[in-house]
């Protein structure tokens, strides 16, 4: 069972605790933004084997949303951190790094950059 | 298309001369070479192998090695993607075709389903798509020459909140206008077709259910092996244990495919791959609409015949039916965050296993036996995509989420129409570019759940 820390409460929250929100750092394209962007924001998804970053609402405890980091094949969790940020800390892209050289997500740089 | 509705032996007498039933000497094992043609299955081919102790029973399909080119690779070798060659060379005459597998046929969701087939789909596109496949299911047996065990025992949804009621109801209209034969039935029905259950609730009342009685459930690897050895007998090549690593292009064309076995080289290429749909498009430098989340099902130990139809309860999230050897087969939820680890969050059985214990009181006792999970590929709106792709020569064939199973024939007709012509009737609706211009085919809202 996937057991993730809330960077807020400091709880270590049972994924039964938690409910799921999707792909972490996509950009928001609004009303009058082209038919690519907004596909690309609403539908378009990196769906990564390997390293992920994504959204938790903390839904039974304090109700904050945040952002996780986690390998969609290992279940390894990288770690959590507050939602209010375009790039996940520096700390979490290392141990990705070290869990999988190579590693990419769009727009992110370092290993982080699609290629 | 021609179906052969004669029966088996008429089969053996008129179409296969005796010459070929004993072409192969005995004890042989490695396959047939090319050219051979396929031995035919029959009662009467179990009793002459009788008289020789079975030594004369031939591989069902080649193990050939990669050629260099093929007119068409189809990357998967699950259901889907064989069925597509089987109709690419059936209908339209493309035999030059390998088939990759990257581990063994039929090993992914083919193999994990919980082989339910049904059409009664609200959406005209899905119904006219699920109709056609349901209704290929009714001679796949004996147009394969193969015992797919497909057993039309009717399903049945439940309608167990006056939403789902209301759901159903409008459904029933749909399906009569798109001519499935589907119709609502009330509780008094519901139980006495499956007197299992507790229709009286307090928790799950049965409300009524939408009863499709051709629809059923088939044998989901039987479908994989009849297909493989059709393709195979076509002068096909299924090539498993040979995973697609690369994609190569030149000017925004594919040229060919990098895999574990070498290179091989062609211009038209058709991605069948459900859950990994997403890295085979990452190869081929494009992006989809696509979350893969691991689906979930689980078998108790086998118990003498109790119930002869499938249950769809979908307000629960499960599915049971029984299989042929007695097995409850039930269907679960799936994980609501992206994963690939084919196994499935633990909670989900809990909540699947206690709702269904309410509705079927005399399952509580029973032991499960196994648990796996599937890794589904889930669209936007919750129906699939059978389109042209960015790269010009790549056709993908995904999406199909939590009820591919069941469209598997219906799939590889249109879906080899579309890589042969072009253009599909049958896929028209469901093209990639439906996300962009909000053309949604949307079954979530129809289902209300998973289906």
């Amino acid at each position: 069972m996937l057991i993730l820390h809330c960077p807020y409460c400091g709880v270590d929250a049972d994924e039964t605790e938690l409910s799921p929100g999707g792909e972490a750092h996509l950009t928001r394209h609004g009303p009058g933004s082209d038919d690519t962007d907004f596909e690309s924001y609403l539908f378009m998804r990196e769906n990564p084997k390997g390293p992920q970053f994504e959204r938790w609402r903390h839904a039974m405890g304090c109700g904050k949303w945040f952002h996780a980091a986690r390998h969609t094949v290992t279940m390894q969790v990288f770690g959590t951190y507050p939602a209010q940020t375009q790039r996940p800390p520096q700390e979490i892209l290392d141990r990705i790094s070290a869990a999988q050289p190579g590693w990419r997500w769009r727009d992110l740089g370092d290993e982080g950059q699609r290629a | 298309m021609g179906h052969r509705a004669a029966p088996v032996m008429s089969q053996i007498s008129l179409n296969m001369p005796l010459r070929r039933i004993y072409s192969d000497a005995p004890g042989r094992t490695t396959g047939r070479t090319e050219g051979t043609p396929m031995k035919r299955y029959s009662a009467f081919a179990i009793a002459r192998e009788a008289f020789r102790h079975h030594t004369g029973w031939t591989r069902a399909w080649r193990s050939p090695a990669p050629k260099s080119r093929y007119d068409v690779v189809i990357v998967g070798a699950g259901g889907h993607g064989l069925a597509t060659a089987y109709w690419l060379g059936k209908n339209h005459g493309i035999t030059n075709v390998a088939v990759l597998e990257k581990g063994w046929l039929g090993g992914g969701n083919t193999g994990r389903n919980t082989t339910i087939i049904r059409s009664n789909y609200l959406q005209d596109p899905s119904a006219a798509l699920y109709e056609k496949s349901r209704s290929l299911f009714e001679t796949m047996s004996q147009d394969l020459n193969y015992n797919v065990m497909f057993s039309p025992r009717g399903v049945l949804m439940l309608a167990q909140t006056e939403h789902e009621k209301r759901g159903y109801l409008r459904t029933a209209h749909a399906n009569a206008l798109q001519g499935i034969d589907t119709r609502f039935i009330g509780p008094k029905e519901v139980k006495e077709i499956c007197p299992i259950m507790n229709t009286e609730g307090p928790r799950y009342p049965v409300l009524g259910g939408l009863w499709q009685k051709r629809a059923g459930t088939a044998r989901h690897d039987a479908v994989a092996w009849g297909y493989a050895r059709a393709c195979s007998d076509m002068g096909m090549d299924i090539i498993e244990q040979c995973e697609v690593t690369g994609v190569t292009r030149d000017g925004g064309k594919v040229t060919g495919v990098d895999t574990t076995r070498g290179r091989i080289a062609t211009d038209k290429m058709g991605i069948v791959v459900a859950g990994h749909s997403g890295r085979l498009a990452e190869m081929a430098g494009f992006r989809l609409p696509i979350e893969s989340v691991p689906l979930q099902a689980l078998v108790s130990e086998p118990i003498k015949p109790c119930m002869d139809i499938v249950v769809m309860a979908n307000t629960v999230h499960g599915y049971l039916s029984q299989s042929d050897k007695g097995e409850m087969v039930i269907g679960g939820g799936t994980d609501a965050y992206n994963a690939y680890t084919q196994r499935g969050s633990f909670h989900h059985i809990e909540e699947t296993v206690r709702s269904l214990i309410e509705i079927f009181p005399m399952i509580s006792r029973l032991k499960m036996l196994r648990q796996w999970g599937g890794i589904v590929d889930m669209t936007g709106d919750r129906s699939p995509i059978l389109s042209k792709t960015p790269v010009d020569g790549i056709f993908i064939n995904c999406g199909w989420g939590t009820g591919g199973f069941k469209a598997t024939p219906g799939s590889g007709f249109a879906f080899a129409e579309l890589m042969a012509t072009g253009k599909s009737p049958l896929t028209d609706a469901f093209s990639l570019d439906r996300f962009r211009e909000g053309r949604f085919i949307d079954e979530s809202v129809a289902a209300g759940v998973a289906h």
